[in-house]
C-alpha cells in the first residue's frame, strides 16, 4: 500500500504499482477528472500539474517519481475557481473545447509564481501546451491580466 | 475469454421505446463525472409548461431550454439556446441549458457542416416566439384583457394598466392554452434583439475553468471497467491469432475480448482487433501493449503515400472526367502563346482532437444473450449515428438506444463517426459491464478518418493583358464517399462542390476534372473537407498568374473576381449545399467586400516596400455560405524559418447570433490552418501511419502559431451563414502566397516544413 498527498489530502492506493503515470492515479484511481490525457509522451501538456509546486506532465510522471511530495490538481488550484489565472480565463472567454485549459492554466499558475512580469517570448517559450482549438492569442492575453493581478496582490 | 455474439442472434426489442418515443428524455447537466443522472424531465416535473420540444418552463420561472447539437469548441450549446431565450423575453440568469439525448423529433443534430445556427435559427426563434405568445395570451387571460395589449419582457408579461405578471406565474393559465399555429406567430425586430449578437460568456465556462467539465473520457458509470483496444494496423487487417496469457495475469486486467472483423464500408464500424478491459485505463494499456497478436494486414499492407502521391500527380496530368465545361477552355489552350501549369498537393491531414474518442456504454442482456437495453454516454458530434450504428451491431431500433452527449474536447469531424462507440457496446454486450473506451494518441492518429490525399492540376491560357482566358483545374484524391461505398473511387459530387465549381474567378472558358483515385485507409471529413486541396491550389495559381502578368496580387484578385454578381451555381450545376440562391447566393460583391477590408486592415500598399524576408498574401474563398478573406504577413528568416507575426481576417456570414464565439472561430481557424500548412502531414509506408503522436504528428504551439490576428465581422441582415469551418479554406494559400512575396519560391505542395525557403 502506498499513499499520496493531493490538494491537501492524502489518499492510501491499495494495488497501484509505483510505476503507474499520476495521470492515471489522479483520473481511474481518485476521480480528479480535471487533469486530462493528451498525448502520453509528454508532448502536449494536457496533463499539467503540480508537483511540489512545480509544473510537471502527470503522464510520465509515475507514482514512485511524486513520492511523499504534495501534488495539486485544477481542483485544488483553488477552493471556488478563483486564482488570478481562473479569472483571467474567464475574464478574456480563454477556451473554446475546454480539454486542454487545465493543462494550460496549471501550466501558467506555475510560471507566473517564478515570474509575475514574463515577456511574451518568455510566455511562448514557457507555455508549449498544444490547443488544437488555437486559443493561443488569448492564452497570451489571459496571461498578461492574471500576472496584473498578482503583481497588484 | 469472451466473444463478441453475432448481432443477428439478436432480435429488436421495444424496452426502450417508451424511453425516446413518448417522452423527451434528458440529461441533467452532467458535472460530477460519475453516475449520470438520467431524468424523464417532462414527466418529473408535471407541474412545467413545454409548449415545445425545446423549452420548458417552470412554476418558479425556470426556463429550460434543450441544447440538441453538440459543444465542440464552437459555442453551440449556448448559441443556440440564446435565440430562444431572446425570442421568449427571458432572462439569460433564469435560464437552465439541458443537453439532450439522441432524438430524431429534435430534427438533424449532425454538429458539422457548419450547419447548426443557419439551420435552427428559425426553429429556435420559432420555440422562443410560441412559449412566449402562449404567456402573454395566458395573462391576457387572467387579466380579462386584449392579447395584444399584453408584452412580454425580460422574464415577465406586461400591461399598461393591470402590471405585471412572472413568467412562472402564468404556467398554471398557459398550459390549458392551445399551441399557436406558426402563422400567428410575431417575431421580434432585430432592433429589440437582446442576446442575438450580443456578445456572452459560455454556459460551460466556469466548469471548464475549474476542471468540472465533463468529456467523454470523463463519463463513468457504476461499476465500469476501462478498455483498451489493438486494432489491426492496417486497415482492414484481421487477427489472425492471438495470446492473451501474459495480459492476463496483469494487475487490474479484468478480461480480453476480441472484437469482429472490420467489415469495411459502409459506415463506421469498428475496425476489429483485440480489446482488454481493466481496472484503469493503464492497466488496460499495459495489458494491451502485452497481447502477442499475428494479424493478416490484408489489401491495404501495400499502401504507401509517396508512391501514390506520385501517382496522383500522373492522374491529374492526364485528361479525366469533365464536371463542368464553359466554353471551350482546351481550344483557348491550344491556341494560346503563354500556357502557366502548375501542380499542387496537400497531404493526408489527421483530425488529431485533444480529447481522443472515447465512449462509455452499458449494455444489458437476458438470459438468451439478447440485448435488452443499451445506454451510451460519449463526445459524440451526432448522437443519432451513435443510435443508428449501435442499434445495428446490437440488434435494436436506433430509437431504443439511448446516448447522451458530454462536451467533446474538440472534434473537427472525427465525432461524427462512431465506431468507438460501437466498440464500447460490443464490449459492454459481451462482459456483461459498463465498458469505458479510450484511445489512445497512437491509436488516433494510425486509426482515423483521414483528410483525404490529393492532387491538383492548373492550367491557364494567358491573354494580352495577362489575365487567364481559359483556366484548366483537374483534381484527384480519395474520396468520402469511400467511406459510404467501396466503390468509390473518384471525387464526389458534393466535394467537387467545395472550392472547384464555384471557382469564382472571371474566366470566359473553364474546364473541371476529376481523376480517379481508390482510398487505401478511412477518409473522413476534416474541418473545410475538400475545400482544403481545391482553394489552396487556385488560390495560390491567381497569384502565380498574377506575379507573372507583374501586376499588384490584390488588384489582380479584385479584378479576376469581376464584376459585382451572383454566380450562376444552377447553370454549373452546383447544388449550393440544397439551399436556396435567393437566400444564399453566391454574392461575388460581398466576397470583394471582405478583401477589400482585409486589405485595408493590413494596410496592404505597404507590400510594395516590405523589404526581402517579409510579405504579405491574400486570399478568399466562400464556404459553408460564409465570405472570409485573409491578409496574412510573413516573416521569412534568412536560414528559412517561417514567423507568421500577423494575420487579417475578415467574414461576412449574414447574422451572427455569438460574434465572440465567431471571432474565436477565426482566430483558432487561422491558427489551426496554419499549423496544416506548416507542419501538417500523415504518411503510410506499408499500410502502416508513420506518425503516431505529436512529436511527429506536429501542432502548432504558440511559439510557431501567428501571433495576432486581427478579426473583422461585417454587419449584416442577410440569412446566417457558417462559422465554423469558414475560416480555414482561405489560409493556407494566403500563407503561401505572403511566403512568396517574402522570398520569390511558391510552395505548391504542403506541408512548408521541409521546403528550403532559405534567401541570401
Amino acid at each position: 500500500m502506498s499513499s499520496i498527498k493531493v490538494n491537501g489530502r492524502v489518499h492510501q492506493l491499495k494495488d497501484v504499482s509505483p510505476n503507474t503515470p499520476l495521470l492515471w492515479v489522479l483520473r481511474d484511481t481518485l476521480g480528479l477528472t480535471g487533469t486530462k490525457y493528451g498525448c502520453g509522451v509528454n508532448e502536449c501538456g494536457a496533463c499539467t500539474v503540480h508537483v511540489a509546486g512545480e509544473a510537471v506532465q502527470s503522464c510520465t510522471t509515475t507514482l514512485d517519481d511524486v513520492g511523499k511530495s504534495e501534488v495539486t490538481t485544477i481542483e485544488g488550484l483553488s477552493e471556488d475557481g478563483t486564482h488570478p489565472v481562473q479569472k483571467a480565463w474567464q475574464k478574456h472567454n480563454v477556451p473554446q473545447c475546454g480539454y486542454c485549459q487545465v493543462g494550460q492554466m496549471m501550466m501558467a499558475a506555475a510560471m507566473l509564481k517564478e515570474n509575475n512580469n514574463p515577456t511574451d517570448t518568455v510566455v511562448a517559450t514557457k507555455m508549449w501546451n498544444i490547443c488544437r482549438c488555437g486559443t493561443y492569442p488569448r492564452i497570451r492575453a489571459a496571461i498578461k491580466t492574471a500576472a496584473e493581478e498578482i503583481r497588484n496582490k | 475469454m469472451s466473444t463478441i455474439v453475432s448481432s443477428s442472434r439478436l432480435s429488436r426489442r421495444d424496452f426502450l421505446a417508451g424511453f425516446s418515443a413518448g417522452s423527451l428524455v434528458l440529461m441533467a447537466k452532467v458535472t460530477s463525472g460519475e453516475d449520470v443522472e438520467v431524468a424523464k424531465a417532462n414527466k418529473k416535473d408535471v407541474e412545467s409548461f413545454a409548449p415545445d420540444l425545446f423549452v420548458s418552463i417552470a412554476t418558479d420561472g425556470t426556463v429550460t431550454i434543450i441544447a440538441h447539437r453538440s459543444e465542440m469548441g464552437t459555442g453551440i450549446r449556448t448559441g443556440l439556446p440564446r435565440i430562444v431565450a431572446d425570442e421568449l423575453e427571458a432572462d439569460w440568469d433564469r435560464v437552465v441549458i439541458q443537453q439532450a439525448p439522441g432524438d430524431r423529433r429534435l430534427g438533424s443534430q449532425n454538429t458539422d457542416g457548419s450547419n447548426s445556427i443557419r439551420n435552427f435559427f428559425d426553429r429556435m426563434r420559432t420555440a422562443g416566439a410560441t412559449a412566449r405568445t402562449m404567456l402573454e395570451r395566458a395573462a391576457a387571460k387572467q387579466w380579462k384583457v386584449a392579447p395584444a395589449t399584453c408584452r412580454a419582457e425580460n422574464h415577465e408579461v406586461k400591461h399598461k394598466t393591470k402590471g405585471s405578471l412572472g413568467f412562472g406565474e402564468l404556467v398554471k393559465v398557459a398550459k390549458t392554452l392551445d399551441v399557436p399555429k406558426a402563422a400567428e406567430l410575431k417575431f421580434k425586430p432585430p432592433a429589440q434583439w437582446r442576446y442575438i449578437g450580443k456578445a456572452v460568456p459560455v454556459t460551460d465556462l466556469n466548469d471548464i475553468v475549474t476542471g468540472k467539465a465533463v468529456y467523454g473520457i470523463d463519463a463513468r458509470m457504476k461499476n465500469q471497467v476501462f478498455a483498451v483496444i489493438a486494432r489491426p494496423p492496417v486497415v482492414g487487417g484481421v487477427v489472425r491469432s492471438f495470446d492473451a496469457a501474459k495480459t492476463k495475469k496483469m494487475p487490474g486486467v479484468v478480461d480480453v475480448v476480441e472484437i469482429p472483423k472490420f467489415e469495411g464500408a459502409p459506415l463506421f464500424q469498428p475496425l476489429g482487433g483485440v480489446a482488454v478491459c481493466a481496472n484503469s485505463t493503464w492497466a488496460a494499456w499495459q495489458g494491451r501493449d502485452a497481447l502477442k497478436i499475428k494479424w493478416d494486414h490484408g489489401p491495404n499492407a501495400s499502401y504507401d503515400t509517396a508512391t501514390y502521391a506520385k501517382a496522383l500527380t500522373a492522374t491529374v496530368n492526364k485528361p479525366g472526367k469533365v464536371v463542368l465545361d464553359q466554353g471551350d477552355a482546351p481550344g483557348a489552350l491550344a491556341d494560346a502563346k503563354n500556357v502557366v501549369k502548375a501542380d499542387y498537393s496537400v497531404p493526408h491531414l489527421s483530425h488529431a482532437p485533444m480529447e481522443p474518442t472515447c465512449a462509455v456504454a452499458d449494455v444489458k442482456t437476458d438470459a438468451d444473450g439478447k440485448v435488452t437495453s443499451c445506454h451510451v454516454v460519449c463526445a459524440t458530434q451526432n448522437p443519432q449515428a451513435v443510435q443508428s450504428a449501435v442499434g445495428k451491431s446490437m440488434g435494436m431500433k436506433p430509437a431504443d438506444v439511448l446516448v447522451n452527449v458530454t462536451l467533446l474536447g474538440s472534434a473537427f469531424g472525427r465525432k461524427s463517426k462512431p465506431d468507438y462507440c460501437v466498440e464500447a457496446a460490443m464490449l459492454s454486450r459481451t462482459i456483461g459491464r459498463p465498458v469505458h473506451v479510450t484511445w489512445t494518441r497512437e491509436d488516433d492518429l494510425s486509426h482515423d478518418y483521414l483528410h483525404t490525399i490529393s492532387a491538383v492540376h492548373l492550367e491557364a491560357a494567358i491573354g494580352k493583358d495577362g489575365k487567364p482566358t481559359a483556366w484548366l483545374q483537374r483534381v484527384a484524391y480519395p474520396s468520402i464517399g469511400s467511406t459510404f461505398n467501396p466503390k468509390a473511387d473518384a471525387p464526389a459530387g458534393f466535394e467537387v462542390e467545395m472550392g472547384l465549381k464555384d471557382l469564382p474567378y472571371d474566366v470566359p472558358n473553364i474546364r473541371l476534372e476529376t481523376g480517379k483515385a481508390k482510398a487505401h485507409v478511412r477518409i473522413g471529413w476534416l474541418r473545410s473537407v475538400a475545400h482544403i486541396q481545391q482553394i489552396f491550389a487556385a488560390d495560390s495559381f491567381l497569384d502565380e498568374l498574377a506575379h507573372q502578368a507583374k501586376r499588384d496580387p490584390l488588384e489582380f484578385l479584385l479584378e479576376m473576381l469581376g464584376k459585382d454578381r451572383h454566380l450562376d451555381l444552377k447553370a454549373r450545376g452546383h447544388a449550393n449545399r440544397r439551399l436556396s440562391l435567393k437566400d444564399y447566393p453566391f454574392d461575388i460583391g460581398r466576397l470583394k467586400h471582405v478583401v477589400r477590408r482585409a486589405a485595408a486592415l493590413a494596410d496592404w500598399k505597404r507590400s510594395k516596400d516590405l523589404p526581402k524576408g517579409r510579405g504579405l498574401g491574400v486570399a478568399c474563398a466562400r464556404s459553408f455560405e460564409g465570405f472570409m478573406a485573409y491578409v496574412v504577413e510573413v516573416d521569412v528568416a534568412k536560414k528559412g524559418t517561417v514567423r507568421i507575426p500577423k494575420v487579417w481576417g475578415v467574414l461576412d456570414t449574414g447574422i451572427i447570433v455569438s460574434p465572440d464565439r465567431v471571432r474565436a472561430q477565426i482566430e483558432g481557424g487561422a491558427i489551426m490552418a496554419a499549423g496544416q500548412a506548416m507542419f501538417g502531414k500523415l504518411t503510410f509506408s506499408k499500410g502502416r501511419a508513420e506518425q503516431t503522436n505529436f512529436d511527429e504528428y506536429k501542432i502548432t504551439t504558440m511559439v510557431d502559431a501567428p501571433q495576432e490576428v486581427f478579426v473583422e465581422l461585417v454587419k449584416s441582415d442577410a440569412k446566417p451563414g457558417g462559422a465554423g469551418e469558414v475560416p480555414i479554406p482561405p489560409f493556407a494559400p494566403a500563407l503561401c502566397n505572403a511566403i512568396f512575396a517574402a522570398t520569390g519560391k511558391r510552395i505548391r505542395d504542403l506541408p512548408i516544413a521541409g521546403h528550403d525557403l532559405s534567401w541570401s
